[in-house]
């Protein structure tokens, strides 16, 4: 099984990469090749669509101004399940292509009891041992994937409803609001941390590439897998790098500025009459 | 005695808001009262039914029964329903009418998402609206009566209205006017539960039923439609009358008070992330592009610019 889905998912992104492009600049590192990000924006696509028609009908206070956007109530409600079943599909893909970078490991559970201290801020480095996905996108992933499937299971009876027992009916509901909510949940924190917590993040879902600085700063046992370069170093020496830039400005601005001063006391104050 | 005035709107499914017909007039309420103990089962009020809404005669389904089929249809509202019952060693022959009871907290109502597919008249009677209808079915697991039904080439739920478009107009619903027994009565929900308690105790007192009573289960608030049983200890009996009627819990608690605790607590976070991003600020890839200051220098800039400013 584990060998079909590896086969399956490489012929994939090697079809992919024939279409597509990714391309990486100097200082830069490939993060999500073309198959990854055509999965995960199918993803994002229908998983947008599959809530906010599912919000119309979750509550009245968003029913009057969601479901005209699907074209009306019945609309919504046709629409919805049709919306999810291509999410499944396309989680189902996405899911086989990150199987393996999304297994728990120890470092995860290190990162998941220090999340007070990551929403703190107080230290701008990821811990030494953060792979290719910490632990909280781990976590998002695996929550999505329960959800997915509570969706799954109990969307079937909410879909063919009078095929269906009452009680399953009214017990689906539950669930698949919970479900909803999960998500609802996860999605708002992955937004922002893909956007304005994180800034050069959001580029590795469009270009596919970041910044070497990221990869230190956010993965770096990522970027010593990558790099084979030992992260901390590599942030040293940028440092010293920057310091060093900076001097050099410095001196530099200092100079132009004495070459003005004297400048300004051989030339003739102010400018000459019209 | 039930005018168009007492067709002022009191409840509305899936609305936000206050309701412009609610409390606007003297309530009159409107009841159908259904002596079960006097039924023939003679189906007139079934095909009176069929006749004044115009649905078609449609097939009838045989299952060893004189029932005309199983269940009702979302074209075919009123069904007597046969049941056979030992009683002192003979045959007892129980013959119900099914229909909507029209509740006074409907089940349908309270699970409805869509705004105006459901409404409940200031008279009790409670209608569908399928110009608003979604046709999601969850009313059908809202109804503790198996009443509305799914049409599937509309995609719209059906049910029985109390010949609302009679009533408005001060006649009595068709299957009332079809009774060649008198068995079915229609007038305000006083009168008629007047009439059946009157009745029960006759059965009880003279007929030998010492269990004859009203049906007009107060766990739904009490019923637009009441019956009177034979045996009112067991509802059961007449084709699966349910004795303690509830709507789910998921379409009381989970609907009015969990799923609006969901959605506020969804937008505390969203709120919540955006002054973590004024307050506490972005992850930036290290090292930061400009050189910063260090707390006092910081300190100190903020003094002298304000020096200047004064």
């Amino acid at each position: 099984m584990r060998a079909f889905v590896e086969r399956f998912d490489e012929t994939a992104r090697r079809r992919f990469a024939a279409i597509g492009q990714t391309v990486v600049y100097r200082g830069e590192l490939l993060r999500h090749p073309v198959y990854t990000r055509f999965l995960h924006w199918s993803v994002a696509i229908f998983f947008i669509l599959a809530l906010l028609s599912g919000f119309a009908i979750y509550s009245p206070w968003l029913f009057r101004w969601i479901a005209p956007l699907f074209g009306g109530g019945p609309t919504t409600r046709a629409l919805h399940p049709w919306f999810s079943l291509f999410f499944t599909i396309f989680f189902a893909l996405q899911f086989m292509n990150w199987l393996s970078p999304m297994a728990w490991r120890e470092a995860d559970r290190r990162f998941v009891r220090q999340l007070k201290e990551f929403a703190a801020n107080k230290e701008k480095l990821a811990p030494e041992d953060t792979g290719f996905f910490n632990g909280g996108q781990k976590l998002y992933f695996w929550a999505i994937v329960i959800s997915a499937l509570i969706f799954l299971l109990t969307g079937v009876v909410l879909w063919f409803d009078h095929q269906f027992p009452r009680v399953l009916v009214t017990i689906s509901y539950v669930m698949h609001d919970l479900a909803a909510l999960l998500m609802l949940g996860g999605f708002i924190i992955h937004l922002y941390e893909a956007t304005a917590a994180q800034p050069g993040t959001f580029r590795s879902m469009i270009n596919g590439a970041v910044t070497e600085e990221w990869a230190w700063t956010h993965h770096p046992a990522w970027y010593r897998a990558v790099t084979g370069r030992d992260p901390r170093e590599s942030y040293e020496r940028a440092r010293r790098r920057q310091a060093e830039r900076e001097r050099a400005m410095q001196l530099w601005e200092r100079e132009q500025d004495e070459r003005e001063r004297a400048g300004a006391q051989t030339a003739p104050a102010g400018k000459p009459e019209p | 005695m039930a005018e168009r005035s007492t067709f002022q709107i009191q409840e509305i499914s899936g609305h936000t808001g206050p309701v412009a017909g609610r409390g606007t007039q003297r309530a009159v309420e409107v009841c159908k009262y259904i002596d079960v103990t006097t039924c023939i089962g003679c189906k007139a009020c079934e095909v009176a039914c069929v006749e004044w809404n115009d649905h078609p005669f449609r097939e009838t389904v045989f299952d060893n029964t004189y029932q005309t089929m199983p269940t009702t249809e979302w074209n075919y509202w009123n069904l007597i329903k046969f049941a056979e019952q030992e009683r002192d060693g003979t045959m007892m022959w129980l013959m119900r009418k099914d229909q909507c009871m029209h509740c006074e907290d409907p089940g349908c109502l309270r699970a409805c998402p869509a705004d105006g597919a459901i409404v409940k008249y200031e008279n009790g009677i409670v209608d569908f609206q399928q110009e608003n209808c979604i046709g999601c079915g969850y009313c059908i697991s809202g109804c503790p009566f198996d009443i509305p039904k799914f049409n599937q080439a509309t995609k719209k739920v059906y049910k029985c209205t109390l010949c609302s478009d009679r009533v408005g107009e001060g006649l009595e619903p068709a299957c009332i006017k079809a009774c060649p027994t008198g068995c079915l009565h229609f007038g305000t929900k006083n009168d008629m539960k007047e009439l059946a308690e009157a009745r029960a105790r006759q059965l009880r007192e003279y007929s030998g039923f010492a269990d004859a009573g009203v049906y007009d289960p107060q766990s739904v608030g009490g019923t637009h439609v009441i019956y009177v049983l034979h045996d009112a200890t067991r509802p059961e009996l007449y084709g699966g009358l349910p004795a303690n009627p509830q709507i789910p819990l998921t379409y009381t608690f989970w609907k009015r008070i969990a799923k609006p605790t969901g959605l506020a607590m969804a937008l505390l976070g969203a709120v919540g992330i955006f002054f973590h991003r004024v307050f506490i600020g972005p992850k930036t890839p290290q090292p930061d592009p400009a050189p910063i200051l260090k707390r006092a220098e910081a300190a100190d800039e903020i003094e002298t610019g304000k020096k200047e400013n004064s």
